[in-house]
């Protein structure tokens, strides 16, 4: 059984940080006398320095030390307040010491919190997470446990620190005098007891909003997932109202906390200044009567007002308090389901190497899921150890639950799972992760390269450090010991965690080639080697690569001079304007980095248009501009505004056109000089879009192409330093790192409109590529490839195409797949399940197939239906009239 | 050759010929100028249609598939028009067209044409027009070629 969270806050505190707490305490206790001198002392300035006769004179410490001085006046006077001076420095240094101990105490305890938090929802049963949605679950990790946290600094020592200052207080005006001393504090019982009643009611408040804040964020979490119904449902103003009303409701409690604040404030304010009121009366009745001095009433009046400082904090500290318990609970009871997986299971590192290739006997099992669905039903069933199996059935048949069991992401209600003589329900993950691979329909890939994707099922502790210099290696020691102070794995993520042996090779190098051969497994390779060419290498980092692709370059460039591909590429002269570039790419002439030179947006550089303006550019590019102004217009006045065609073709979006309407009227008949900047440029700008080859507009003819060389030649001379890492310049010579590997190899543009010209081109750089050997390099850069979030930059098909490498690539004594290739073509699944099975050469395989067909290639078909098995045996042998696999067959 | 030209090219086809030289300027910018090397397939008969093609230069030989083998029953040139039937209808290819030398043609993809004619109802009267020319004359070839045989 997992263990549970501490119920109470303060048991949690307590148990965590105890001896912490305990240490402050004992600081904050030294701290007490000081405050008390810090009172006595300046009375005794004014009585014994300023107001005493001597000398002697004489200060008494505490009380409990009598100070004689047999000097002058003034001297005494030096003396004393040289001493108060000392106090108010060991005063203050003593509250920086406690402060930052508590500061740490509690961030500690917050990250202990958040840590915990966090590992239990690694070990949520997982049919919990249907009921837990995520956004609250985020919100209570990140949000609701920060002003827990906040509260932690002072749990325990604030409330001693200021009760303590505040009996200091209470007992400097009782030793003045008792009846101002009662008097000062006649007024806290009443505040006692009125406003923990108050509290009461704002704390469930409290609870309340919390509930509807975690409403908000799951709302929101909702609709960031669910935005596609929304859409298509036209459900936007549903969604608005629900969120105007959840606000709503948020509104109305957050007012009621506040009003209720403020009452509690309010009444305590209000008695907080009735003792004034009673000291200005009282105390000047006793000074007028010569019953005390002025001195002390002066006094007295000072430390009330010191007095009432802590009281206030005590107050606010009472109401933080009141809040972080009812956030506490509300999270913690939120961390405590049921049936959750014992910690041991998930942590322990398994004895010796555990080998789970054996028999997999099923004994009667059954399970039945949250909503008491029957989904398996006392199943009996035994796979041989290393057989693979086609488990086939209906889409409601529980053959999926029976993937789910066999990867323990379901554990039978009743019956039992040995596998390899091992009670299955009992093993932990370490044996199961690792020894069992599981590739699902829809998995879930991490937003982080292709190679992190991969590489992750072999990521289960650290085994290689990383190499750290003296310094490094003392910071890493420091944060694992802190780490172990806070309750947290100390386990170093930046060392190499990837499990080389697991995956069956030596060094880190042969994972590499490891990782192809299972591409080429799972029909990955093209997708990846594609990924690869539109992707980025850093060529300080892989010199070798870059290098190598400059010779892909060299000799590309020699092919495409044979007269077969002669007209398929542009290549990039300095000398030369490229028609099949924009105006834009030929003014830079570089791929730009970062925001600087955006290519939509150079027109609007100041550096640019000073360019343009010492070339002489500025005149033809606002005629040229007229020009294509008009032709747009005349295009595309008649379409509806907002029709795709315009994001498609056009050069002026639907909004601007009658602008630019309005635009070429106004400056009809007008010389460019008279037009506005803002004309002008708006003008300006249109022609960089032009594509000669392209637009066939016939505005950008020779004339004006030789200009934008010259412009071109003298933006690179003229760049200023500031500017010249915003551009990488195209040179024959050298790689471009801002470019992609394709851009790199073929340093020019694809000719516009030649038959078949991409797939051509596309081939010959393969074909160079492969003569030079440098299609590894195009994978490497393929696995440095960003799947997105989620994978979204990958099709459902590379998704699962990963899913299915990343659980080869782990060797494990099994591997289930569930419809894992169910997004494919079905003679890709085919090909795929079979290259598969070759591969994993007689080690388990269960395959949930998605298509009876499928099933032909196993040795032994199990056929479930209704959560039962319905029939079992050699393909073959059940192929034959009135069997449920043949009618499944002749429905597929 | 500039947009201007291809609009000259496009009137002199009958389908085109009464439309606003606005809209045809549209068709011009909005197809894709291709070029094909000699012995290029424009496309084989057999294949669904996606596009028409305005031959702009060069030669391309019309070729169909006969149990006796493949049969050139025409040649094309600048200003011919091919291929336009299966972006007005979802037949398959009924001939197949190959570059004779190096042709540059429009190609005007069906899905543009069809977002055309959905925007400008008025093209589709001039298509009606011209097609329903087309059945008159086929007709009447029909009539002629039924007179001779029985004749």
């Amino acid at each position: 059984m997992a263990e549970r969270m501490d119920r109470s806050m303060y048991r949690f505190v307590l148990k965590h940080s105890g001896r912490q707490q305990l240490y402050i305490l004992i600081f904050v206790a030294i701290s007490w006398p000081i405050g008390f001198m810090l009172f006595d002392v300046p009375k005794q300035i004014i009585n014994r320095a300023l107001g005493g006769e001597g000398p002697p004179f004489s200060a008494s410490v505490l009380g409990v030390y009598n100070f004689v001085f047999e000097g002058s006046q003034t001297i005494f006077l030096v003396i004393l307040c040289v001493f108060f001076l000392l106090l108010v420095i060991i005063n203050n240094a003593l509250k920086y010491h406690i402060n930052t101990t508590k500061g740490r105490t509690a961030e500690r305890l917050l990250r202990r919190l958040r840590y915990s938090l966090f590992s239990r929802v690694l070990r949520f049963p997982l049919p919990h997470f249907k009921r837990t949605s995520q956004g609250e679950v985020i919100s209570m990790i990140t949000a609701e446990s920060e002003p827990i946290g906040a509260f932690f600094v002072g749990a325990v020592v604030d409330p001693v620190f200021l009760a303590g200052q505040l009996i200091v207080a209470i007992g400097f005006i009782l030793v003045q005098d008792p009846i101002l001393g009662v008097a000062a504090a006649a007024l806290y019982p009443v505040q006692m007891y009125v406003i923990p009643r108050l509290q009461k009611k704002v704390s469930a408040l409290g609870k309340a909003r919390l509930r509807e804040i975690r409403r908000l964020s799951d709302h929101v979490g909702e609709t960031v997932s669910g935005i596609v119904d929304i859409h298509v449902n036209d459900t936007s103003n549903l969604e608005l109202t629900r969120f105007a009303d959840r606000l709503a409701a948020i509104y109305n409690i957050r007012f009621e906390i506040f009003r209720r604040k403020y009452t509690i404030k309010f009444i305590n304010n209000f008695l907080d200044k009735l003792a004034p009121f009673l000291f200005y009366l009282i105390g000047g009745i006793l000074v007028i009567e010569g019953n005390i001095t002025i001195g002390a009433l002066v006094a007295v009046i000072s430390a009330h007002k010191d007095m009432s400082t802590p009281w206030k904090e005590l107050l606010n500290w009472y109401q933080q308090q009141a809040d972080a318990r009812v956030k506490y609970d509300q999270v913690v009871s939120q961390f405590d389901p049921d049936g959750m997986l014992d910690e041991e299971l998930q942590h322990t590192e398994p004895e010796g190497a555990t080998s789970l290739a054996g028999d997999i006997e099923l004994t009667n099992v059954s399970l039945v899921d949250e909503d008491e669905v029957r989904r398996i039903a006392g199943v009996t069933l035994n796979l041989v150890a290393d057989s693979n199996v086609a488990v086939i059935g209906g889409g409601s048949s529980g053959k999926d639950y029976l993937a789910l069991l066999l990867a323990r992401l379901a554990v039978p209600t009743g019956g039992r799972i040995t596998v390899a003589g091992e009670n299955f329900v009992e093993l932990p993950e370490s044996v199961i992760g690792r020894r069992i691979a599981y590739a699902g329909n829809t998995p879930f890939l991490q937003s982080a390269t292709v190679r992190d994707n991969l590489v992750y099922g072999l990521k289960h502790r650290p085994l290689t450090p990383p190499e750290y210099d003296e310094a490094q290696a003392r910071d890493r020691d420091a944060a694992a010991a802190e780490a172990t102070r806070a309750g947290n794995i100390a386990h170093d993520y930046s060392a190499d965690w990837i499990d080389y042996e697991a995956a069956g090779v030596d060094k880190p190098e042969a994972l590499f080639e490891r990782i192809l051969e299972i591409f080429d497994t799972v029909e990955l390779s093209d997708d990846i080697y594609q990924l690869g060419l539109r992707g980025t290498i850093d060529p300080t980092e892989r010199p070798d690569i870059a290098e190598a692709v400059l010779k892909a370059r060299a000799a590309m460039a020699d092919r495409l001079r044979e007269p077969a591909y002669a007209d398929l590429v542009e290549l990039f002269d300095r000398g030369t304007y490229n028609t099949n570039a924009s105006v834009a790419e030929n003014l830079l002439f570089g791929t730009p980095v970062g925001d600087a030179f955006n290519i939509n947006l150079l027109p609007q550089n100041p550096y640019v248009l000073e360019i343009l303006r010492k070339s002489g550019l500025v005149d033809d590019l606002i005629t040229a501009g007229r020009s294509v102004a008009e032709t747009m217009i005349e295009i595309f006045a008649d379409l509806p505004p907002g029709h795709e065609f315009f994001e498609q073709y056009s050069f002026i979006s639907s909004d601007e056109l009658p602008e630019f309407r309005t635009l070429l009227s106004r400056t009809d008949r007008r010389s460019h000089d008279e037009m506005t900047e803002e004309d002008r440029v708006a003008l300006m700008s249109l022609p960089f879009k032009v594509v000669v080859a392209q637009h066939r507009l016939g505005i950008v003819e020779e004339e004006l192409q030789q200009k934008i060389l010259t412009a071109r030649d003298r933006f690179a001379a003229d760049l200023p330093e500031e500017l010249s890492s915003a551009v990488e310049f195209f040179d024959a010579e050298t790689y471009n790192a801002a470019a992609a590997l394709q851009d790199n190899i073929l340093f020019g543009k694809l000719a516009y409109g030649q038959a078949e010209g991409p797939s051509r081109v596309g081939a010959l750089i393969a074909e160079t590529l492969d003569d030079l050997h440098l299609r590894g390099s195009v994978m490497e850069a393929g696995l440095e490839f960003q799947v997105g979030v989620g994978g979204g930059r990958l099709s459902s098909v590379q998704r699962q195409k990963l899913s299915l490498a990343r659980a080869l690539l782990k060797r494990p004594d099994l591997l289930i797949a569930n419809e894992a290739t169910s997004a494919m073509d079905p003679s890709v699944q085919d090909r795929i399940a079979e290259t598969i099975l070759k591969v994993r050469g007689g080690k388990g395989v269960i395959w949930i197939v998605n298509r009876a067909p499928m099933a032909a290639k196993f040795e032994r078909v199990v056929v479930f239906a209704d959560g039962r098995v319905a029939e079992q045996g050699a393909y073959d042998e059940l192929n034959r009239d009135g069997t449920a696999l043949h009618e499944m067959l002749q429905s597929a | 050759m500039s947009l201007n030209e291809e609009v000259e090219m496009l009137r002199n086809i009958p389908m085109f010929a009464k439309l606003e030289p606005s809209k045809l300027k549209l068709l011009a910018f909005t197809s894709e100028r291709i070029t094909y090397e000699a012995d290029q397939l424009f496309f084989s008969q057999g294949d669904m249609g996606d596009a028409a093609y305005l031959i702009i230069e060069g030669e391309a030989d019309v070729l169909v598939d006969t149990p006796s083998g493949e049969l050139n029953v025409a040649t094309l040139g600048r200003n011919d028009f091919v291929g336009e039937i299966a972006i007005l209808c979802d037949v398959p290819r009924t001939a197949t067209v190959r570059a004779k030398s190096r042709t540059v043609t429009l190609r005007i993809s069906k899905d543009l044409f069809f977002r055309l004619v959905a925007e400008f109802p008025e093209m589709s009267v001039e298509i009606m027009r011209e097609l329903a020319s087309r059945l008159d004359h086929t007709t009447n070839q029909l009539r002629d070629a039924l007179a001779a045989s029985n004749g």
